[in-house]
């Protein structure tokens, strides 16, 4: 399996404070990758680095072999690596249609109309609500939105940060299975969560983080049998 | 006042009130994309307003000249500020930006007094000739004035609305970071909405001096005050909003003026602001979204 994500030594501060520290690692081809961890952890400045909205001090980011550490954020998307932000961050003022011809942008237009057949493949219920403006979709709609958008990208990489979060049980196991699908089609992808039992379940590996640090690495399967992990993330 | 004097002031309004809308647009628009009340914005009109003066008056340009070279420099001039001085302040508070927009405000006038000096500079009408409705005497500068700021609005509508562009722009205005994550570039997209914001003005500048037929390098002060006003009325960051707002102004004026107050126009169109602004704080189409959870 290829390498696709590699990130080396990054740290990344807020001012004076210092929020990621010297982290590493990495994500390859088809793989799900998650990291989990607390509120606060730097689960979000992480993938806001990899993306370019923030910038690491020191060390490297390296998508598909190339360094993206000073590339920017438009650039980066353009080269396959998109981003679900936390709190979806949806156009509320665009129409459904319209988001999903900005998460398009990258690409031609001869492209978009047949991507955005299977999106609503995928999320029936935004053709449903094509013409409607973001802002009155629910919070559950809002995040199929969201992922949709991404997808419209054609992302070789596409990172997902919280997506289950504020969502009701049954639309929370939705999401995951739809991460799960587009996992077993092939996408690489790299998953945020505090739901670190969910996350854990479809993920190939993970990092757990803490206040900044990445404090244990391994196996989706095996941390979410790991003892430390049960009693921090898993609630017994 | 008789009845087609009262038309007859409306369609004056109206008149008005189109430049008001036009320059009122690009105020909007730049405040919507960066949230920088700009207020050099007027003074780019007043530029654009000397091009025509020198194209004709100096030069003898045929119109056509004179009005595109307007709108050029007016494009170039409003992208150029924004390089040299809004880029770099980016990541500054919204203070610094604003401050730094009255300097060039102020660089624009005097630099203007420096090099067309500070005397007024007059010339002939660039339309004559008027035509009778009924009993309203219409003038051509009139008619051309509103239609053609009609079309332009009509123009402005499909570009942001219909194109990939003018989407690209409304995301940047909601949501910078995730418009950069669309992989939309903030630099094209910024840029884009100040030459259409300031190619607005310098079309405006045309249709003032086809009005007024005087440029003066303090002429964009007031004219950008008053499409400021109209912005706030409107909305501020609602194109719609920014027409309204426009129209509303100049008809205000001119109502104010056949009344026989012309002294208080101006009072009157901040006393409409305030009272507007007391009842509904963001302007008549001016709205916050909440996001849902
Ligand atoms: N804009 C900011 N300015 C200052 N500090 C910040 C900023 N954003 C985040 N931080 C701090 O950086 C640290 C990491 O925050 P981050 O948002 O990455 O956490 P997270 O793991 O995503 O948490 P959550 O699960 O709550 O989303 C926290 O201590 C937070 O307070
Ligand atoms: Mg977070």
């Amino acid at each position: 399996m290829s390498r696709i994500l590699d990130v080396n030594e990054i740290n990344v501060f807020y001012g004076a404070i210092h929020a990621i520290k010297d982290i590493s690692f990495y994500v390859d081809e088809g793989e799900i990758v998650t990291l989990i961890g607390a509120n606060g952890a730097g689960k979000s400045t992480t993938l806001n680095t990899i993306s370019g909205l923030l910038r690491s001090k020191t060390g490297d980011i390296k998508f598909l072999d190339s360094s993206i550490a000073k590339t920017s954020p438009n650039k980066i998307v353009s080269q396959g690596l998109v981003m679900v932000p936390e709190g979806r961050r949806i156009f509320l003022g665009l129409t459904v249609e319209e988001n999903l011809e900005m998460g398009a942008y990258t690409r031609p237009k001869s492209e978009i109309r047949s991507s955005m057949e299977q999106v609503y493949e995928l999320f029936p219920r935004l053709k449903e609500r094509r013409t409607q403006i973001g802002g009155t979709l629910s919070g559950g709609e809002q995040q199929m939105l969201a992922m949709g958008r991404a997808l419209m990208a054609k992302p070789k990489l596409m990172m997902l940060d919280e997506p289950s979060m504020g969502l009701a049980p049954l639309l929370v196991d939705l999401i995951f299975e739809i991460i799960a699908d587009l996992h077993k089609a092939g996408s690489t992808i790299l998953l945020v969560e505090q739901n670190a039992q969910a996350a854990l379940s479809i993920a190939d590996r993970a990092y757990v983080l803490e206040t900044g640090k990445i404090v244990k690495t391994g196996r989706g399967s095996d941390l979410i049998s790991d003892p430390d992990i049960k009693k921090a993330y898993l609630g017994a | 006042m008789t009845f087609s004097l009262l038309i007859a002031q409306l369609i004056n309004g109206l008149q008005t009130g189109s430049v008001y809308a036009l320059v009122a647009l690009g105020y909007s628009m730049v405040y919507g994309i960066i949230k920088l009340l700009n207020f050099a914005h007027g003074d780019i009109i007043m530029v654009g307003a000397y091009m025509v003066y020198y194209a004709i008056a100096s030069f003898a340009l045929p119109p056509v000249v004179a009005i595109i070279l307007a709108i050029g420099v007016s494009t170039l001039l409003g992208v150029t500020v924004e390089k040299v001085a809004y880029t770099p302040l980016r990541s500054a508070p919204r203070l610094s930006l604003l401050i730094t927009a009255i300097g060039v405000s102020f660089l624009l006038e005097n630099g203007a007094q420096l090099v067309f000096g500070a005397d007024q500079k007059s010339m002939d009408p660039l339309i004559t000739g008027s035509v009778m409705f009924g009993r309203v005497n219409v003038s051509y500068t009139a008619i051309v004035t509103i239609v053609v700021s009609l079309i332009i609005m009509v123009l402005l509508w499909f570009v942001v609305n219909k194109t990939k562009a003018g989407k690209a722009m409304r995301a940047v205005s909601e949501d910078m970071g995730a418009a950069q994550l669309m992989g939309i570039s903030l630099n094209r997209t910024i840029s884009m909405t100040f030459a259409i914001g300031s190619a607005l003005a310098g079309i405006g500048s045309v249709l003032y001096l086809a009005a007024y037929t005087q440029a003066s390098p303090t002429m964009g002060s007031m004219l950008g005050i008053k499409a400021f006003v109209a912005a706030v009325l409107g909305g501020i960051g609602s194109i719609p909003g920014a027409m309204i707002g426009g129209f509303t102004i100049g008809v205000l004026e001119a109502l104010v003026a056949a009344a026989g107050f012309s002294m208080w126009k101006d009072a009157a169109v901040f006393l409409v602001l305030i009272i507007v602004l007391l009842f509904k704080p963001t302007g008549f189409l001016g709205k916050k979204m909440q996001e849902k959870v």
